[in-house]
């Protein structure tokens, strides 16, 4: 854990150094999620609800899956680039350390300019906070803190699975980020909107309505019962499958040769 | 002009080859479009009578825009003429007997062209054949169709146009790619990539479809889909002319001045 403050510490400064840059890369961050809201306020000014959820919910949702997503990109970055790493031969060397594999390329590379999505997300959450009309006690800030926590290692998690599949094509795939991006993107809305069949597969094959809908259902009162508070933790689950297949991969991993 | 041509075939058969990426590229569209209607047919529910276009014509839009985002798409650029700037080897560049504005224009022309080329039919095909209200139309006469073609072209030219101003200013800015992150996402929100133009509140629909981003896959999209027909649409190409021509030359003029100004330090 030191070691890992002592990386993130070396990758602060040196993105520190081109402060101008760093700034307009976090702007542009911003505005990426930015216009994405502002798609969705259009819509909802239009049709007001959808789902029978009102913006306010719609917004906490949003933001939910916004800050886990801007979590696991600045911590799991270096999964996406990891293509890149088997490429150059940089994961070769770090075979050799006597470190933990996950934890070098973790802090391989840590993207700090993701703060501005996180900036807009909690702006989100600030005006959705009061606006909802929810009272806070303190087990639905606890439902809402585990929704975040849980949704970061969900993302983390598809990060990893994106990294390990490149073990055997060493090339990344886009179709993964239907999952990554497309989590993102489409988790502005609470996912029962598009369905039941979607729904189900966001239940059952990768989590990503255990820690959006169903705690959003309690978050809203909507559903009373404790069971749906704790539905994010069962999403963590999804470690299992996987880091299996991260174990898998890196078994029958050859290098890529010089 | 047979110059011209030549770089437009050879970077069309250069970019063609990369099918596997093509084919991770569909699965990837066609998922989105999926959830895109999805997410509209949400909102058809909650009031019908609030929806701005017809329902078919947002299924329309959205599949056209889903096949052809290769040449729509404002985020994409060519890495290449960034790395020939900002590493010097634009003095190689500018030593060649051809126009360089020309020859990029083409050259991304003709990338975008084959990207698209791979990926538009198939997805166009399942687009045609699934079942059930999601499913795409042909639009509502062959006169329509010539429209949308014809502003297809010009918006794809367009588009081109736009990313050569961003390519320009690298002579200037040497790494923004925030900044070009910006404007691109901007544009594309104004251009109607994330919502359709029509569902916009009135006051800024009428700002955005004056700005010379309604001229990228807004027009095309929505000739398509029927939402804009007859004169509006003679209108709208006409509007699409005027602004290619706009920046078109803009960015000329600003080209000869960087070209004019540029400094390659040796070494």
């Amino acid at each position: 854990m030191k070691l890992y403050m002592r990386y993130l510490s070396i990758h602060i400064r040196s993105q520190m150094q081109y402060k101008l840059s760093f700034l307009l890369l976090t702007l542009g961050q911003f505005m990426v999620s930015f216009t994405a809201l502002l798609g969705l306020w259009f819509l909802m000014s239009r049709f007001h609800t959808v789902e029978g959820f009102a913006l306010p919910e719609v917004l906490i949702g949003f933001s939910v899956v916004l800050t886990a997503f801007s979590i696991a990109e600045t911590v799991a970055r270096a999964f996406d680039l990891f293509p890149r790493l088997i490429a150059n031969g940089e994961f070769d060397r770090m075979l050799m350390r006597p470190r933990g594999l996950i934890f070098q390329v973790l802090a391989a590379k840590m993207e700090l300019s993701r703060v501005g999505r996180l900036f807009q997300a909690a702006v989100m959450l600030a005006y959705a906070i009061p606006a909802s009309g929810i009272v806070w006690t303190p087990d639905k800030i606890l439902t809402l803190v585990l929704m975040i926590a849980c949704g970061a290692v969900v993302f983390s998690c598809l990060f990893l699975i994106y990294a390990a599949i490149s073990f055997f094509t060493l090339e990344g795939l886009e179709f993964m980020n239907v999952l990554t991006d497309g989590g993102r993107e489409f988790g502005r809305y609470p996912f029962a909107i598009y369905g039941k069949e979607v729904l189900r597969f966001l239940t059952y094959v990768v989590p990503m309505a255990l820690f959006q809908y169903y705690p959003l259902l309690y978050l809203i009162g909507r559903e009373t019962s404790k069971f749906f508070m704790f539905l994010p933790l069962l999403s963590l689950l999804f470690v299992f499958p996987a880091y299996g297949l991260w174990r898998l991969g890196l078994r029958n991993y050859k290098s890529t040769g010089s | 002009m047979k110059a011209y041509l030549a770089v437009f075939r050879i970077r069309f058969s250069h970019t063609i080859q990369y099918r596997a990426a093509a084919a991770a590229g569909m699965v990837t569209q066609y998922a989105w479009g999926f959830m895109e209607l999805l997410m509209f047919s949400a909102f058809y529910r909650v009031s019908p009578e609030a929806f701005p276009m017809t329902f078919q014509q947002t299924v329309n839009y959205v599949w056209i825009q889903q096949a052809f985002l290769a040449l729509f798409m404002t985020w994409f650029w060519e890495m290449e003429i960034f790395d020939t700037i900002t590493s010097g080897s634009i003095a190689y560049e500018m030593a060649r007997p051809l126009d360089l504005y020309g020859r990029w224009f083409c050259q991304s022309l003709a990338t975008r062209a084959a990207r698209c080329v791979l990926r538009a039919l198939p997805i166009l095909l399942v687009a045609f054949l699934i079942p059930g209200p999601l499913r795409m139309t042909l639009p509502p006469d062959a006169g329509q169709f010539v429209l949308f073609l014809v502003s297809t072209v010009l918006a794809l030219f367009v588009v081109v146009a736009f990313s050569m101003l961003i390519y320009i200013s690298a002579f200037y800015t040497v790494s923004a790619v925030g900044m070009r992150v910006m404007a691109a996402v901007l544009v594309d929100f104004l251009a109607g990539g994330i919502v359709p133009l029509p569902f916009f509140p009135p006051f800024l629909r009428s700002i955005a479809e004056l700005l010379p981003f309604a001229a990228m896959q807004n027009m095309p999209l929505r000739i398509y889909s029927g939402n804009i027909a007859g004169a509006d649409a003679l209108w709208g190409i006409a509007l699409q002319v005027f602004w290619l021509v706009v920046m078109g030359l803009a960015g000329r003029r600003w080209m000869r001045r960087a070209q004019a100004n540029v400094v390659v330090q040796g070494g």
